[in-house]
């Protein structure tokens, strides 16, 4: 009876360790949610190091780009716990923020003494700030990104298309420092035979689900002088978004779209973009910096192969910004670890191993660092490229803001429909609407 | 000795009763068989109750106000029907209605057409027609999504088979064949990937009907020297017509909540030519998160299809007491 007793013991205590296991386990892990991409598997790897020195393990929810919105949007309205750290979209600021999915991180940074003005400016302002412009940080500013091109620099060195190019064109067939420019190679590339190979101009953006034409088209509109509103009276859109300029600027998006791009390229994104450079069917792809360094280590494209240069000029110049900033969410039961992960990944030394793991840091300390712009052949473009960004609305009806853009450009350039006037035209009209519904105007 | 079944039963009760604890056994014996058969079925109605009929009648109230599912702490205020008015009077919706029309049309023509020519011939029981029957229903075994992204490759320009084959027959150059960049294509591919994936469906479906018209009619047609055409058109298609009709809306109502594969194959894209109401209705509730006038257009739906498939059954039964 008594070994019975001792045996019965012996089995509960087990099964009752066993139970309080996963919770003391579960106790210390943190859950971040991403993306699922490049730099994702990069911060894996840099978080090895978090978990060595802090002993907290780090799960990891990566979503693919084309639902990553749907489901961390929805993650957080519905108030889940799923995430404890998120590393958000830019646009996704203002809604976070007005709705209390993140935590205010101010008093945080103050505490720790982690200082805004040691992050690449346009970064804070894209990721951290809300509302822009004002020292409220919902995020530290992470993974730096913007919209800038590749080219395939092997076909631009052959000597007897430089001899081509220049006698058509009378200027050296180099990586195009305007959207002029830019189109003439499309042209001079689209459709011709390069080692036995149909090859054309170039992969732009042109995706209608999700994002995928409005980070393509606003890089063109913002050169050509598209304003989101008056600078002078916010949410006045009439004469800004739909101004002459902006109207030229959809006009010669739709007549790149229509002369240099491949066959069946109504619905680009980042990974169609970089598929149709690694497949060697573009001379230039336009694409989100941080498809760089996977491009640059690929076999067939990537090396002396490959080339980077910023969005081009036109009349202003500007880069779409793309990139995110890393947040606790409000709804984490373990907001104080979250916050320990903050305040490592802030480091120099730990923002220093990003940059060499693949991610773009964006503290200073990094990028300034004297030998940063020649560390690797596309840090040059990247810095170039930061030093111009703009950033899409980041108000919390940034969604439906999104949508209309999408539906109105991809309306006009892709379907054909109407004319580019139009389409601002009705631009304008949506985005009243959902400022209207807003209570701003 | 010989009871008889009454008191066999009574017997059996007393003995149960006997065995349970009183309280118990009084309640048992209090309950009405039709109170035990309300107790068996009550955890089927409650689940109903719980995920179809109260999601329902929330998505009903919500419909009424200005409620944003993004925004769960502000202010939730009735709009009267204005969610209705705008759904209603929206282009983009009514344009989304008529790409919806459009694809349902043209999908279950085609799907009728070749399903039942199909079924008719595999009716005939050929030799190694067991073979491809299996061979016919493979496309309605696969998964939307696999059936999606294989046909985006089959249609690509530069290295689709389809294009390439299109381009063979046609003498078109393959960089010209874009199913899903054209305007006036786009709709089309789809319609042909539908149409594809669940004609096997509809197959199956004219094949039970043609299965069940019995052999003895046909012989009674042949003894009064009825031609086949006529034999064709005064028995085949009257007998098998409620099965058609059956598939008829089966497949309407499943191609007017179509999403998955128009998703995959073009996002409702170029523009807005193949965005049919399904991704409409998407985009309002979980992209710009107008709960309340996605919930008015998702009542709006739900009205039209479940009038027209209330008058189609009647329809349907019609036919059959003929």
């Amino acid at each position: 009876m008594r070994r019975f007793t001792k045996a019965l013991l012996g089995a509960t205590t087990v099964l009752t360790i066993s139970t309080a296991l996963p919770s003391v386990s579960q106790a210390e892990q943190l859950t971040l949610c991403w993306a699922a991409w490049d730099p994702a598997n990069a911060l894996v790897e840099l978080s090895k190091d978090f978990t060595a020195k802090t002993k907290i393990d780090m799960k990891f929810e990566f979503v693919p780009w084309t639902s990553y919105a749907d489901r961390f949007l929805n993650e957080l309205n519905s108030h889940g716990k799923l995430c404890d750290l998120i590393i958000g979209d830019s646009q996704w600021i203002g809604g976070s923020a007005e709705n209390g999915h993140y935590v205010k991180l101010n008093e945080f940074f103050d505490k720790e003494g982690i200082k805004m003005d040691d992050f690449v400016p346009a970064t804070v302002v894209g990721y951290s700030e809300w509302p822009k412009n004002t020292p409220n940080y919902w995020a530290l500013p992470a993974m730096g990104d913007v919209v800038g091109w590749t080219y395939r620099k092997d076909w631009f060195e052959k000597p007897e298309l430089q001899k081509e190019f220049q006698e058509k064109y009378g200027w050296k067939l180099d990586a195009p420092k305007t959207y002029d420019q830019l189109k003439q190679i499309g042209e001079f590339f689209q459709n011709r035979k390069i080692d036995g190979q149909t090859v054309y101009g170039a992969s732009i953006y042109t995706e209608r689900g999700s994002e995928g034409i409005t980070m393509g088209v606003t890089n063109v509109l913002y050169d050509w002088g598209f304003q989101y509103d008056n600078p002078k009276k916010p949410y006045e859109m009439e004469g800004f978004v739909n101004s002459e300029d902006a109207v030229k600027g959809l006009e010669f998006y739709k007549s790149l779209y229509d002369c240099c791009t491949p066959p069946g390229s109504s619905n680009v994104y980042m990974t169609e973009s970089a598929d149709a450079f690694k497949s060697g069917q573009v001379a230039m792809q336009m694409n989100f910096a941080f498809t760089w360094p996977g491009l640059y280590k690929d076999e067939k494209v990537g090396g002396d192969r490959i080339g980077f240069f910023p969005n081009p000029a036109e009349k202003a110049h500007f880069a779409q910004l793309g990139g995110q900033g890393i947040s606790v969410v409000a709804y984490s039961d373990k907001q104080e670890q979250a916050l320990q992960y903050i305040k490592w990944f802030a480091q120099p030394d730990v923002q220093a191993k990003w940059w060499e793991l693949g991610g773009y840091s964006c503290l200073k300390a990094v990028v300034n660092a004297p030998g940063f712009a020649a560390s690797q052949p596309y840090a040059q473009a990247f810095l170039d490229s930061m030093a111009i960004v703009k950033d899409f609305w980041a108000e919390p009806s940034y969604a439906p803001l999104l949508q209309a853009m999408q539906k109105r450009v991809h309306n006009y350039v892709i379907a054909g429909n109407g004319t580019a006037k139009e389409a601002l035209d009705g631009l304008v009209k949506d985005w009243t609407e959902t400022f209207q519904d807003d209570g701003k105007i | 000795m010989t009871l008889s079944h009454s008191s066999i039963v009574d017997k059996a009760a007393e003995t149960a009763a006997k065995a349970t604890p009183a309280p118990i056994a009084v309640r048992v014996r209090g309950l009405s068989d039709r109170a035990i058969a309300w107790l068996f079925i009550a955890p089927a109605i409650s689940l109903l109750l719980a995920i179809n009929i109260f999601p329902l009648l929330w998505a009903v109230y919500l419909s009424f106000t200005n409620y944003r599912a993004n925004r769960p702490n502000a202010v939730v205020e009735g709009v009267g029907f204005r969610n209705y008015q705008r759904v209603l009077t929206d282009p983009d919706i009514w344009q989304a209605m008529q790409t919806t029309a459009h694809f349902v049309f043209w999908t279950i023509l085609l799907q009728m057409l070749i399903g039942f020519a199909l079924a008719y011939l595999i009716d005939r029981k050929f030799r190694g027609h067991a073979f491809w029957t299996t061979i016919v229903l493979i496309p309605m075994m696969l998964s939307p999504a696999v059936v999606g992204n294989f046909w985006r490759f089959l249609y690509e320009p530069q290295i689709g088979l389809f294009a390439y084959a299109v381009s063979f027959l046609s003498g078109i150059p393959t960089s010209q064949i874009q199913m899903l960049g054209n305007v006036s294509l786009a709709p089309w591919a789809i319609i042909i990937v539908d149409t594809w994936m669940w004609t096997p469906y509809v197959m199956l479906i004219c094949l039970a009907g043609l299965r069940s018209i019995p052999d003895y009619i046909y012989e009674a047609a042949e003894v009064d020297r009825a031609s086949a055409w006529r034999q064709f058109w005064s028995i085949t298609v009257p007998m098998a017509l409620p099965f058609i009709m059956l598939a008829v809306l089966f497949r309407g109502i499943e191609n007017f909540k179509m999403f998955d594969m128009v998703t995959l194959l073009t996002g409702g894209g170029p523009g807005s030519v193949t965005e049919v109401a399904s991704i409409t209705l998407k985009r309002e509730a979980f992209e710009t998160w107008a709960t309340g006038r996605s919930s008015a257009f998702a009542i709006v739906l739900f009205v039209a299809v479940f009038g027209l498939a209330n008058i189609y059954v009647k329809a349907l039964n019609k036919v059959k007491q003929r």
